[in-house]
């Protein structure tokens, strides 16, 4: 039992089993999923659904998070990426053509990987702090979003790049199976090979595993890489969903949910290890949490106030000073000392 | 030694006769006034750090002297190379900068030269500067404050719906609105501080809380009609030679001054300093780190608030959607003022220069008409991208 409960996801599940209870109590058929015109259907489908592009972000942010780093600009990233797509896509004769979509897709996707190589070259190549260097190209991005669409709000009318975000494949929703797709991926790349030890042991001290023989440099601009294909994808998800690019909304805010999810999920800002399944945790929470807000009545509005009081209650139950402050518990013997200001100077 | 040039730099006048000589290495704040961003502060020895700063020491302790004469000494210094102490740059830059972007206005755009134009960056940022204050003292107490934009908001609109809808006196509703922000940050540097949790994290949560109060105030915006925040918002503070500013910036003036003296001539500032330095330096020399963390947060939400009044001056309204991104304005003009982000070094003038930076870069574009107001934020980004090169520039060449 007490594995149990010391288990890092045992807070996240906890709470998401809560919220989904709640749904449970407050909602009829909540958990009832149905086929229909060979689609699945159901509370818990759009849950995950309108939840792809967040999980898809959190899961970048977690690899960048791990290493000690943040990445503020994947919100910008998701705006540039869906306006390139979409200008793409709606200069074309043929907005049908799926030859078209596909490289419109490769386009945006191109472009976000050439940014996230860019935060990766400030952060590691200059060492500017990660937060400062994403900083940039948070405000600037939205600026180039919107320069790429022109200010304007383009929409596109063509059926395959619907498919992405609001398309179903193999009954279920496409952005579900995207999700499952990179999820999947990064799990064998980082739990699978050394990639994760490394990615890891760069956050842990990135000095010291330069020192040791791996190369800090590329690990951190390849996480950072990672982070701006993610939300690349997830741009081009948010954008075909509603069939238009608004450089100045879209992905707003995404980067401090995707943070919160991978927070909530366990993940310490400071660096140094992570875990994938609590950020689709975290990511779930929160979008479990917008769902239930709408549905059980309280007025939209609020779903802000709500995410803080559960961002703040998951923080502190995780914060090993509140648990002994609060319950009295002993320190575990082995804490890790409160380094993170210092790490987060370390220039890799 | 630390210690005694510690309680001699805490202060405000220094001291005459043997010291004069070493009163600028005196002046800054040892290991902290100007800490390589690196991160390489526990490898810096006293004696390298003195030995580099000797030579820049005269030049400083003349400018002492004259006081005012910073700005043109600094720019001679920038093609002298030495003759300016390190820490200084950055600040020097930023109102090089900006005398170099007036000078193109001026060139450029017909009646753009003139005091006015300053003075209208002023006013049209006076809750900005408010703003950037107290986030310069969270980011040199090493810490980092989200909500402030949501603060703002919330301000607004607490005072817009109590002054508009509820017929209360501003006078009672401003130092309530004033009280909440304050206890808005006190609460979030407790939590901070106790609960050992991330800044970032903290206030990112307050900024939701504070959002989702505004919500819950109401999603419309409300228009405020009260006399005294009428009167306020038109009235006119005439100077010389036919200028005006608001009210708002001679409270933001206010404000920049008090900060000012606050940072850099009292005990809170220094261990404001110090505790952004090192944390841990700070506990270990017996620094009340707990209260001045806690007291940076509470300035901060003190001031965000403060700039939430300043807002519903100028915009006669309250709305949850007033200062969206404004927290990244007040980061970007805190680094752009060559404040470094890990804390412990700068200087609160480099924040007002940084805000007016940021504004005058507004009003060149609203001048130029045809360019669209995403350039601001490109330019934003470019700017922040050369200030921060030049941060690391500035400590790479440092001795380490």
């Amino acid at each position: 039992m007490n594995t149990v409960l010391r288990h890092r996801l045992f807070w996240p599940a906890v709470v998401l089993a809560a919220l989904l209870l709640t749904n449970l109590l407050l909602t009829d058929n909540f958990f009832t999923v149905q086929m229909r015109d060979g689609h699945l259907y159901g509370s818990l489908i759009d849950i995950v659904r309108f939840g792809a592009p967040l999980i898809l972000v959190a899961l970048g942010m977690t690899l960048v998070i791990a290493t000690g780093g943040i990445d503020l600009s994947v919100g910008s990233v998701v705006a540039i990426s869906g306006a390139l797509a979409c200008l793409q896509i709606s200069g074309m004769d043929d907005q049908g053509s799926v030859s078209g979509v596909v490289t419109a897709a490769g386009l945006a996707l191109g472009l976000s990987l050439v940014l996230g190589v860019w935060n990766g070259f400030l952060v590691a190549g200059i060492g500017i702090q990660p937060i400062i260097a994403t900083l940039i190209l948070m405000v600037a991005g939205r600026g180039l979003a919107q320069l790429v669409t022109d200010g304007q709000i383009i929409t596109v009318n063509s059926g395959p790049y619907k498919l992405i975000g609001g398309g179903y494949w193999l009954t279920l929703p496409f952005g579900i199976i995207i999700v499952l797709v990179v999820l999947a991926l990064t799990a064998v790349l980082t739990r699978r090979l050394a990639l994760g030890l490394l990615i890891e042991s760069v956050g842990g001290n990135a000095e010291a595993s330069r020192l040791a023989g791996i190369r800090s440099r590329g690990v951190i601009i390849m996480v950072y890489t990672f982070a701006a294909l993610c939300a690349g994808i997830a741009g081009l998800m948010i954008s075909s969903n509603v069939s238009s690019a608004d450089g100045n909304n879209a992905g707003l805010w995404i980067e401090l949910d995707a943070i919160l999810a991978v927070v909530i999920g366990g993940t310490s800002l400071a660096g140094g290890r992570f875990s994938l399944g609590g950020t689709v945790l975290g990511a779930l929470i929160i979008q479990t949490l917008t769902t239930t807000i709408y549905s059980v009545g309280v007025p939209p509005e609020t779903t802000l106030l709500f995410k803080a009081l559960v961002v703040t209650v998951v923080c502190l139950l995780q914060s090993p000073a509140f648990r002994e402050k609060v319950f009295h518990r002993r320190r575990r013997p082995l804490r890790a000392p409160s380094t993170a200001e210092e790490k987060a100077q370390v220039p890799a | 030694m630390s210690a005694e040039r510690t309680r001699e730099d805490g202060r405000p006048t220094g001291r005459k006769g043997p010291g004069e000589g070493e009163r600028p290495t005196g002046k800054e704040r040892p290991g902290k006034g100007e800490r390589p961003a690196d991160g390489s502060r526990a490898g810096e020895s006293m004696g390298t750090a003195d030995g580099s700063r000797a030579g820049e020491g005269k030049g400083a302790a003349d400018r002492e002297r004259t006081g005012g004469g910073r700005r043109p000494a600094g720019i001679a210094g920038l093609t002298a190379g030495r003759a300016v102490p390190r820490k200084y740059v950055p600040v020097l830059v930023t109102a090089g900068l900006f005398v170099a972007m007036f000078a193109a206005g001026g060139v450029r755009y017909e009646s753009f030269a003139t005091g006015q134009v300053v003075l209208n960056v002023f006013i049209d940022n006076a809750f900005l500067l408010v703003v950037a204050v107290g986030m310069t003292f969270v980011i040199l107490a090493g810490g980092i404050d989200l909500s402030v934009g949501a603060v703002v908001a919330l301000s607004t609109m607490i005072s817009a719906s109590l002054v508009t809808n509820q017929g209360w006196p501003p006078l009672v509703v401003i130092p309530l609105v004033l009280a909440v922000g304050a206890a808005l940050g006190l609460a979030m540097g407790c939590i901070i501080h106790y609960f050992e949790i991330q800044p970032f994290i903290v206030t990112l949560a307050g900024m939701f809380l504070a959002r989702g109060l505004c919500y819950v105030i109401g999603t419309e915006s409300i228009s405020i009609t009260d006399e005294t925040y009428t009167a306020l918002a038109q009235a006119r503070v005439e100077l010389p030679g036919g200028m005006f500013v608001s009210p708002s910036v001679v409270i933001a003036l206010a404000v920049v001054l008090v900060a000012a003296y606050v940072l850099h001539y009292t005990r809170l500032g220094r261990n404001v300093y110090a505790t952004g330095g090192s944390e841990q330096s700070a506990l270990l020399m017996g620094l009340p780190v707990a209260r001045t963390k806690i007291t940076v947060y509470t300035v901060s939400g003190l001031c965000s608030a403060l700039g939430g009044v300043l807002l519903s001056f100028y915009m006669l309204s309250g709305y949850g959607l007033h200062a969206v991104g404004m927290e990244l304005d007040a980061i970007a003009a805190v680094v752009i003022g060559g404040t470094l982000l890990t804390g412990g070094s700068g200087y609160l003038l480099g924040t007002v220069l940084g805000v007016l930076v940021l504004g005058l870069i507004q009003t060149i574009i609203s001048f130029e008409g045809t360019l669209s107001s995403w350039w601001t934020k490109i330019f934003i980004g470019l700017l922040l991208l050369a200030f921060i090169l030049l941060q690391r520039l500035i400590s790479a060449r440092r001795p380490t």
